[in-house]
């Protein structure tokens, strides 16, 4: 694989950059793999990645219905964090929070991470309260937070609307200033193109139409494209997990939402941090080429739709323009939606199944893209050794059975409910 | 925009409707001992569908009953809806 330089892309400019390499082969699979893992998104093709740099184990394939990137890796606002309170939550994602900085070098692809910082508003002296509680528990796990007033929020975004009579006025917020966003399309090719140099089968267009399991133990996968066999498998599929669980005759804690984003036209930088507002579930940031990137509820309804439904996108927008009034005055350029793995605690699930050789990461929820990292980082290990890592092993599928709920923000099982 | 056909009121928007999720999930009775397995298929296992899936929806902004829509999950098309004490098979 040529890598990529200032010295390889002067060299291939004399050849009108006709020569490069291809950024990952496109295999007929084999009859046989050690490790399988089904869908070619983000947590997928970290999975593989880190399952041949961290164990060795190359004889693995990808296999993707549609096309490597094209679910909910592409199709997320990009924010990257790790402000969580629980200390589950939290070392799962601080540990990722160092995957994402070494990222770029460590796959020798710019994957743009812009550590800018995440502020969470705050609308009352109450959720000024609970921001303390969870920057300190942030703290006491080595994440940096830093509680701002309204006076140092208002230095920090003076675009937000911080006028006397509104409904819900800036208290403060909490900031975790090492959090950001990062390319994400990239995040899914740089993973993509490390695994196939290593070895790793990526098919695509292969959709999986059953399981070899026998004696409970998986044997292998049928595909549109033959059947192939496997000593291990993970599932790795967010929002189609309840479609292969159901081949499985496995009822999961999953059900499968529709969340859109969208984004403005383009402005001139206006806004250099993420923001989050805290009376309602809208979440703003600035891409590179200018557009405001935005996200919220739920549709509110079970839907496998990857299009969204325009009365949510107008609830979203309108706490929006509640926050920064100047959104109003801008052209809608993109709307899209991306289906989510509800899990019903809000929380993850990356495990072993009843069924041995076969294993499950799924349960993503609003906050699969930060979590690709870390979650192939653990899945991987998972996988090779066939037992959980320390750092996942609050992510475990029994837990709705024993009582041990990661319930980050105390929903319920009311996975509609945001 | 869905449109919801309320046994009671009519033809009216999305809007006016709240979800109560999955429909064909059973409380398991009371008078008899309940498996830990039944109680975590009642409480968190989900089927979610693709494709026809019987739905509770409350008319929150309207006549605030509780009625049963049948929907596709993959189209978002309505095929029928009816009211919550009445059974899917009628």
């Amino acid at each position: 694989m040529q890598k990529y330089s200032v010295f390889n892309l002067i060299k291939n400019a004399l050849s009108n950059h006709e020569n490069w390499d291809l950024a990952w082969k496109d295999p007929t699979p084999k009859k046989e793999y050690d490790v399988v893992i089904i869908g070619g998104g983000g947590h997928g093709l970290a999975t593989a990645y880190y399952l041949a740099k961290e164990h060795n184990i190359t004889n693995v394939a990808i296999i993707e219905k549609g096309w490597i990137g094209g679910g909910n890796v592409g199709r997320n606002t990009t924010i990257i964090r790790s402000n969580y309170m629980h200390d589950d939550n939290a070392l799962f994602s601080e540990f990722g929070m160092d995957l994402w900085r070494k990222m770029s070098q460590d796959l020798n692809y710019n994957v743009m991470f812009s550590p800018r910082g995440i502020i969470n508003l705050a609308h009352s002296d109450a959720q000024m309260n609970v921001y303390a509680r969870r920057g300190n528990s942030m703290r006491l796990n080595g994440i940096d937070a830093v509680l701002l007033n309204r006076e140092q929020v208002k230095e920090i975004i003076p675009m937000a609307d911080f006028s006397e009579n509104v409904r819900f006025p800036i208290f403060g917020g909490l900031m975790q200033p090492s959090a950001g966003t990062a390319r994400h399309d990239a995040v899914a090719w740089g993973y993509a193109r490390q695994a196939d140099s290593m070895g790793v089968d990526i098919i695509q267009n292969c959709e999986v139409v059953g399981f070899d399991v026998s004696g409970g133990k998986i044997k292998g996968v049928r595909t549109s494209r033959g059947d192939i066999k496997a000593k291990k498998i993970g599932l790795c599929v967010a929002g189609s997990t309840n479609i292969l669980a159901e081949k499985l005759n496995m009822r999961l804690p999953i059900e499968t939402h529709l969340l859109q984003a969208c984004v403005s036209e383009p402005v001139k930088p206006v806004l250099d941090r993420v923001v989050t507002f805290g009376a309602g579930h809208f979440y703003i940031s600035q891409s590179d080429k200018g557009e405001m990137v935005m996200g919220g509820d739920l549709d509110g309804y079970n839907s496998y739709a990857q299009r969204g439904n325009l009365p949510t996108l107008q609830h979203v927008l309108t706490e929006g323009i509640a926050m920064m009034p100047f959104l109003s005055k801008l052209k809608m350029l993109r709307t899209w939606g991306g289906i989510m793995d509800m899990s019903m605690d809000g929380s993850p699930i990356i495990d072993k199944t009843h069924i041995e050789g076969l294993y499950l990461n799924c349960g993503w929820c609003y906050g699969g893209f930060k979590a690709t990292p870390a979650s192939g980082w653990t899945f991987a290990h998972t996988i090779a050794q066939d037992r959980v890592h320390e750092l996942n092993a609050g992510y475990s599928l029994d837990r709705f059975n024993t009582g041990h709920l990661l319930d980050e923000k105390g929903l319920g099982t009311k996975t509609w409910i945001s | 925009m869905l449109y919801i056909n309320c046994p009671h009121c009519g033809m009216r928007s999305q809007n006016e409707f709240s979800y109560g999720g999955d429909a064909s999930v059973i409380r398991p009775l009371l008078e008899k001992e309940v498996s830990d397995k039944e109680w975590d298929d009642f409480v968190y296992n989900r089927k979610s569908l693709r494709g026809k899936h019987l739905e509770l929806w409350q008319h929150i902004f309207g006549c605030r009953q509780w009625i049963k829509v049948e929907r596709d999950t993959a189209t978002h098309e309505i095929f029928r809806t009816f009211k919550a004490d009445e059974e899917f098979a009628k």
